[in-house]
């Protein structure tokens, strides 16, 4: 299968390298080299809980530079011996000028960050961030947005939403979220009719119990805006894996669908 | 150093295989890829190599099996902080592959894409000299998809971004060109020892 030779097509020229294949999902804006680069000092200045599980974090960040709705950052504790531990986390709050960030974490069972966060952290207290991170699973509210989510992964995507309302945007944005149970959703509180959740343990009375399926997808998928929806699923890999079979078979381009997996 | 309040972190693990900042995922294989996991069969898949080259070239998946088997036994650093030790793959070393393209002494670089469109840069001296692989095989048995089965690259001295899966080519330059993390970021060469994680590290 030997081509001729001397049929090298590259000719030296900078021109951006783009893959001749045939999914491509293309990446969106790029990301400041500066932000990614610098340690920041983050205060926790208070804590409020959403879940018997989840809990909010809010911070002040001197020098923050600012995020998009949907970007992570890098978070670093560092203990007395100068071991450190660090871990990405979504960015929950939608972008504003209030020196402030709010991270929502989980309580993993055994967990050195989040465990750290939800038995010892208390206001005063000082993390340290770098980001914010990835420019890909950012929604810079260019395009109606179809958010999909499961437990923490709903997290990046409520700060979509936040962003979404604050600018009290016209822009078609619907969140499907699964949790197990009515008290074990994030953001309840908040929720409003932008939101379709599905619970997988227990439901309120007349409401069904399982997993996503295609026909939780099918009013999105029928009601479509004119040039279709951008989808941003995020969660566990074995959640994302589910929900974006989901959306692939249900006629989502593949190249409109973009994922964050929490590992 | 600022140091945390109350925060001792987990026992510490004095394991000189674990680059600074990683700890040891043991069964655990975690998978972060940013899109949706392509369905790709073995007979779909194509490896094309080309830019500065003398002879490009492709090959499909016998093509490829034709080529000298050769595996990596070892270990493996994700970005995101977690280690996997005696890791088993499969495959062929990338060396066979460049061997036949013959390199123009021009090349420097390389950027391998996948086939949903995913991209990382590497210098040309990282995937040569028996330091990367094309496998599509883990522990004996067909590399899964969501670890970028039917076929990836390996190149486990540096952070496991850069080993794409769905492997669809590789284009020779003779320049660096950011691929889609170190295009977001992330650092451009990405060595665990030096703890090159994002821009600047
Ligand atoms: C892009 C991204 C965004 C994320 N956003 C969020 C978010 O918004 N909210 C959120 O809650 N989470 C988020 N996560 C997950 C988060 O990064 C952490 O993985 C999570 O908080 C668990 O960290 P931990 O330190 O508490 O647990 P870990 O200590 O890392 O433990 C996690 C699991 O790994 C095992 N483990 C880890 N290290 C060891 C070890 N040394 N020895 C033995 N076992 C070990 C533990 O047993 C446990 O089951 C995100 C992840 C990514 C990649």
């Amino acid at each position: 299968m030997t081509e001729a030779s001397g049929t090298a097509a590259v000719t030296g020229a900078r021109e951006r390298f783009a893959p001749p294949t045939r999914f491509a999902v293309p990446g969106r804006i790029g990301v400041g080299r500066q932000e990614a680069s610098v340690w920041r000092t983050a205060t926790l200045t208070g804590i409020r809980r959403e879940t018997p599980r989840v809990s909010t974090f809010r911070f002040a960040v001197p020098g923050w530079t600012g995020h998009l709705p949907g970007q992570h950052l890098m978070l670093r504790l560092t203990a007395g011996d100068g071991y450190v531990a660090q871990r990405h986390y979504s960015i929950a709050s939608a972008p504003d000028d209030s020196g402030h960030i709010e991270l929502t974490l989980d309580h993993v069972e055994g967990g050195e960050v989040s465990g750290w966060f939800h038995t010892v952290a208390r206001p005063g207290d000082r993390v340290e961030v770098r980001g914010p991170l990835s420019g890909f699973f950012a929604w810079p509210a260019d395009r109606p947005a179809l958010l999909v989510g499961a437990g923490s992964g709903v997290v990046p995507l409520w700060s979509m939403v936040r962003h979404h309302r604050s600018r009290d945007m016209r822009m078609p944005l619907r969140l499907l979220v699964s949790a197990r149970s009515p008290r074990d959703l994030v953001f309840a509180r908040e929720m409003r009719a932008e939101t379709t959740p599905v619970f997988t343990r227990s439901a309120p009375a007349g409401v069904t119990v399982g997993r996503m399926t295609a026909d939780h997808l099918a009013p999105f998928m029928e009601k479509q805006p004119p040039a279709g929806w951008e989808a941003y699923v995020c969660g566990s890999n074995s959640f994302v894996e589910h929900a974006s079979r989901l959306l692939v078979a249900a006629g989502q381009p593949v190249e409109r669908i973009r994922i964050e997996r929490f590992g | 150093m600022n140091i945390t309040r109350g925060f001792t972190g987990r026992p510490r693990v004095d394991n000189p295989g674990l680059p600074p900042g990683q700890y040891d995922a043991r069964d655990d294989w975690p998978v972060l890829s940013a899109e949706v996991t392509p369905d790709l069969a073995p007979a779909d898949w194509t490896f094309r190599i080309d830019g500065l080259v003398a002879r490009p070239r492709t090959w499909d998946w016998d093509g490829a099996h034709e080529l000298p088997a050769s595996a990596y036994e070892g270990d493996i650093h994700c970005v995101t902080g977690w280690s996997k030790f005696g890791v088993r793959f499969g495959g062929v070393s990338l060396d066979a592959f460049l061997d036949a393209v013959q390199p123009h002494d021009s090349a420097t670089h390389v950027v391998a894409y996948a086939h949903t469109g995913y991209t990382a840069n590497l210098p040309l001296a990282d995937v040569t000299g028996g330091r990367a692989w094309v496998v599509w095989d883990h522990d004996g048995r067909p590399l899964p998809a969501e670890h970028g089965g039917p076929a990836r690259l390996v190149v486990p001295h540096l952070y496991f971004w850069k080993s794409v899966k769905w492997l669809a080519g590789l284009r020779l330059l003779d320049h660096d060109e950011p691929g889609f993390w170190e295009g977001n970021g992330y650092h451009p060469r990405g060595n665990p020892w030096e703890e090159q994680r994002y821009f600047g590290d």
